[in-house]
């Protein structure tokens, strides 16, 4: 690569917040066209950092050089001025409005207060072929899938003449399909000469993506990777300042009976697929696939969130068809959803109502709560997955993901659990954390519990799984043995291509 | 949850005194007994709504369903229907119309505002047609008269109304109901996160349903407890707007209208601030005129100041958490 000019350089970032350091001297520079990753465990100050460059939040100490200019922020409207824009892991776009009006916002072309139409749309249009978008500018961004509505948000950012884009976490909730499609239009902003600051938790992804890595820990620099340096092992050291020489500690598995059969059953989503598959004891059995291919929907239609419409299951030979998620937990089946904030936790409440919530049932005296039996769930909760939390009256909303995910899965090991569903159980979490969650799945493994568990990182699939089943379309497109699992076989079988034989 | 009591708390006892040394006669024991006998009126309806509120939803028929079952009470009396019999149609006609209620927001998926809001219409128009809007009154039910109207004499001049003895049962069952029990604890968790609630194994809408049901019963108890109180039924008028008192109780007691959060004690110390508020106006010789304005100033300052102590609270734990 030519000779890069440095665009952006950060010198000694320092920020506290009440009770604690949340960057301290931390430096950064970013060359025209760079791609420049920056990862951290959660906590580690990224957010912070990202929020000080981007004009949310002033620094304390330290300052910001563009062009070798010393500048200050103190909005997230005159950091768009100087170039720096920031693309949010959750979207700001209005669903109702179409591609155009989205990115102009609040900036349209516009005589005597009309709004000039034709001007908006062909601007527009300019911006949309840049991100590589082939989409008619009065398209609603409601009807857009999520991947393709962050293109959208890098077009409007691009028409504000950004020079650095700042993306976090932006493939927390794309496909593998629509990840590519970003990185594609990422190579191409960065052929164009835009530079791009790349948070993400998902270290492939910085493998194949990033020119260099710069590591936060602490709210300090931990360390920086040239290209050539760039690999899983020598991030993770990085990032929790140890090596990590077993990320999935795996066990061999002796699985026993079939507890959970499923014989053509049919979602109401994709009713048109027949879904067939055997669980065993002891086994930790993978589902992959790509986002909307159906596995999330095949886990609620066994958990009873959405009761199948065909087909039979039958839970340790007994027939088995529940109708909503409390007739699946009686029968012995727990689930950990995919979105912990809607589905998993209830925000407002502390970490000693959520743990004890299905059990509540279970444990009262006439209907009385049992206050010694709360206090006991939630305390072994606590101690067993060594939750971080203040007390057990701290409301879960105040919890990190790792945390978060911590009690709902505490909240189902108080029941025992025979079959134990995982829907993306480390998504948003750091390292630390996620492998807790791979060491828990296999001492649940050893103890007899069916894990079925979901992921869209293939990764995890072929780091813990058993083995896999891979969907595509609603359907099983597959099943992988042990010795079969490899990430292209995953890809062809998710991506609708037969294996070859 | 002790915070927002603490606040209103104060904010009664304040009105309290202010008036009581402006003007001495406001607590003597007739102003007293008049006082705690609508503000105990007041609280039932409050509590009931507060159920519906916890869950998320609203209740606007309240006022109605109260003018149904007191016009129906004296109309089947009218008709010499057994005093025993006519109570217990009227408390299984209000449970009924929580039922539908509740059925047709957690199953039909309406919105509690469209559902109760043609309720609100619907009893008041068949209160008025079944009755053909004729005022009637309870000569000769002496004994009824006594069980919902009546007073246990305390001191020479001071008595407990009857109302006072119905708010107290129902608080206890009802506080006990909402924080000691598994279904009350479901209450508040699927107010705040219907759909988690849902994925933890609650049946959600059942729990919905008896919200409603506990609503309505409540409101149609007050029915009863109104029409011996006015001692007179006006089809077209009795319990007119009375809605809007028990929400403002509910919601200046604690709960949010977001759901997931309230308290039983809260709500009934609210209806006795807005029932003082009446009072105070007339001891101090406030034009009543201003009623509805004084009144809606308080609820909105008291409102507005229990958001302020929230985000005050909430920014301290966040502080404390960072």
């Amino acid at each position: 690569m030519a000779p890069l000019t440095p665009l952006l350089r950060v010198h000694e970032l320092g920020k506290q917040f009440p009770g604690v350091r949340a960057l301290h001297n931390v430096n950064l520079t970013i060359a025209c066209g760079e791609v420049l990753a920056v990862i951290g465990e959660n906590g580690a100050g990224k957010s912070t950092l990202m929020k000080i460059l981007a004009g949310v939040q002033p620094a304390d100490t330290g300052e910001i050089f563009i062009d070798g200019e010393p500048i200050q922020f103190q909005s997230v409207r005159e950091a768009l001025a100087q170039g720096v824009a920031l693309i949010h892991q959750e979207l700001n776009l209005a669903a109702n409005l179409d591609l155009a009006a989205n990115i102009f916002l609040g900036r349209e072309p516009h005589q005597c207060g009309f709004i000039d139409q034709a001007k908006l749309h062909a601007e527009a249009a300019q911006h949309l072929k840049r991100v590589g978008l082939d989409l008619p500018s009065d398209t609603l961004v409601g009807d857009l899938p999520i991947g393709l509505q962050q293109l959208v948000e890098i077009a409007k950012a691009l028409s504000c003449e950004a020079r650095v884009l700042i993306m976090d976490e932006p493939t927390s909730s794309l496909s593998q399909h629509e990840t590519e499609t970003l990185f594609e239009v990422v190579r191409d902003l960065r052929a164009q000469g835009i530079s791009v600051i790349y948070i993400s938790h998902r270290l492939s992804e910085v493998k194949e993506l990033a020119d260099r890595v710069i590591v936060l820990r602490d709210g300090e620099n931990a360390g920086e990777l040239s290209r050539e340096e760039i690999n899983h092992d020598a991030m993770v050291r990085l990032m929790v300042g140890r090596d990590l020489s077993q990320f999935y500690d795996r066990k061999q598995h002796d699985p026993g009976d079939i507890v959970l059969e499923l014989e053509e059953v049919r979602t109401p989503e994709h009713p048109h697929c027949a879904i067939s598959m055997q669980l065993r004891a002891g086994e930790i059995v993978g589902l992959a696939g790509l986002v909307g291919s159906g596995r999330t929907e095949l886990l609620q239609t066994i958990f009873g969130v959405t009761p199948s419409v065909g087909g039979n299951m039958n839970l340790a030979g007994e027939p088995f068809a529940p109708q909503n998620p409390r007739e699946a937990i009686r029968a012995g089946l727990a689930l950990a959803p995919e979105d912990r904030k809607q589905h998993g936790l209830i925000l407002q409440m502390a970490v000693r109502e959520n743990a004890s919530l299905a059990s509540l049932g279970r444990d009262h005296k006439n209907g009385l709560l049992n206050f010694e039996a709360e206090e006991t769930v939630a305390t072994e909760a606590v101690e067993q997955l060594a939750i971080k939390t203040p007390s057990l009256d701290q409301a879960t909303v105040h919890l990190s993901g790792g945390n978060q995910q911590k009690v709902v899965l505490g909240k189902w090991l108080a029941l025992k659990p025979r079959v134990l569903l995982l829907d993306e159980p480390t998504r948003g979490i750091d390292v630390g954390a996620k492998r807790e969650m791979y060491r828990l799945m296999e001492q649940l493994a050893a103890d007899g519990v069916a894990i079925l568990f979901v992921s869209s990182e293939l990764e995890e699939v072929l780091g813990m799984a058993d083995r896999a089943f891979v969907m595509h379309e609603g359907r099983l497109a597959g099943e992988l043995p042990r010795d079969q699992l490899s990430e292209e076989a995953v890809m062809q079988l998710a991506t609708g291509t037969p294996l070859a034989a | 949850m002790k915070k927002n009591i603490l606040g209103i708390l104060g904010l009664l006892i304040a009105i309290f005194v202010i008036t009581a040394v402006l003007n001495p006669k406001f607590i003597s024991a007739y102003n007293m007994q008049n006082l705690v006998k609508w503000s105990s009126l007041y609280a039932i309806m409050g509590v009931g709504v507060a159920f519906v509120i916890i869950t998320g939803g609203i209740d606007l028929s309240i006022g109605s369903v109260i003018g149904l079952t007191a016009s129906l009470l004296a109309f089947t009396l009218s008709k010499n229907w057994d005093p025993a019999v006519a109570i217990c149609a009227m408390l299984g006609l209000s449970a009924l119309i929580g039922l539908v209620h509740g059925l047709l927001v957690t199953k039909a998926k309406l919105q509690p505002f469209v559902v109760t809001l043609c309720g609100l219409l619907i009893y008041r128009g068949m209160a008025r047609w079944v009755t053909d809007n004729q005022s009637m009154g309870f000569k000769g039910h002496d004994q009824l008269n006594e069980i919902f109207s009546g007073k246990i004499p305390i001191t020479d001049t001071f008595a407990l109304p009857m109302p006072f003895v119905f708010l107290v049962v129902i608080a206890v069952a009802a506080a006990l109901f909402l924080n000691r029990t598994i279904w009350g604890r479901y209450l508040l968790a699927l107010g705040n996160n219907e759909e988690g609630a849902r994925y933890s194994g609650i049946q959600t809408d059942n729990l919905k349903i008896a919200a409603y049901v506990i609503c309505s019963l409540l409101a149609g108890i007050s029915g009863l407890l109104f029409a011996f109180e006015l001692d007179s039924v006006q089809p077209a008028q009795t319990g007119e707007f009375y809605e809007l008192y028990a929400i403002a109780a509910a919601v200046l007691g604690g709960c949010s209208l977001r759901g997931g959060e309230g308290g039983i004690l809260g709500v009934i110390i609210a209806a006795a601030v807005i029932r003082l508020i009446y009072n105070s106006i007339n001891m101090l010789g406030i034009s009543t005129h201003l009623e509805y304005a004084i009144l809606g100033i308080v609820i909105l300052a008291g409102v507005v100041a229990d958001e302020l102590i929230k985000r005050y609270t909430a920014k301290r734990a966040a502080a404390k958490q960072r």
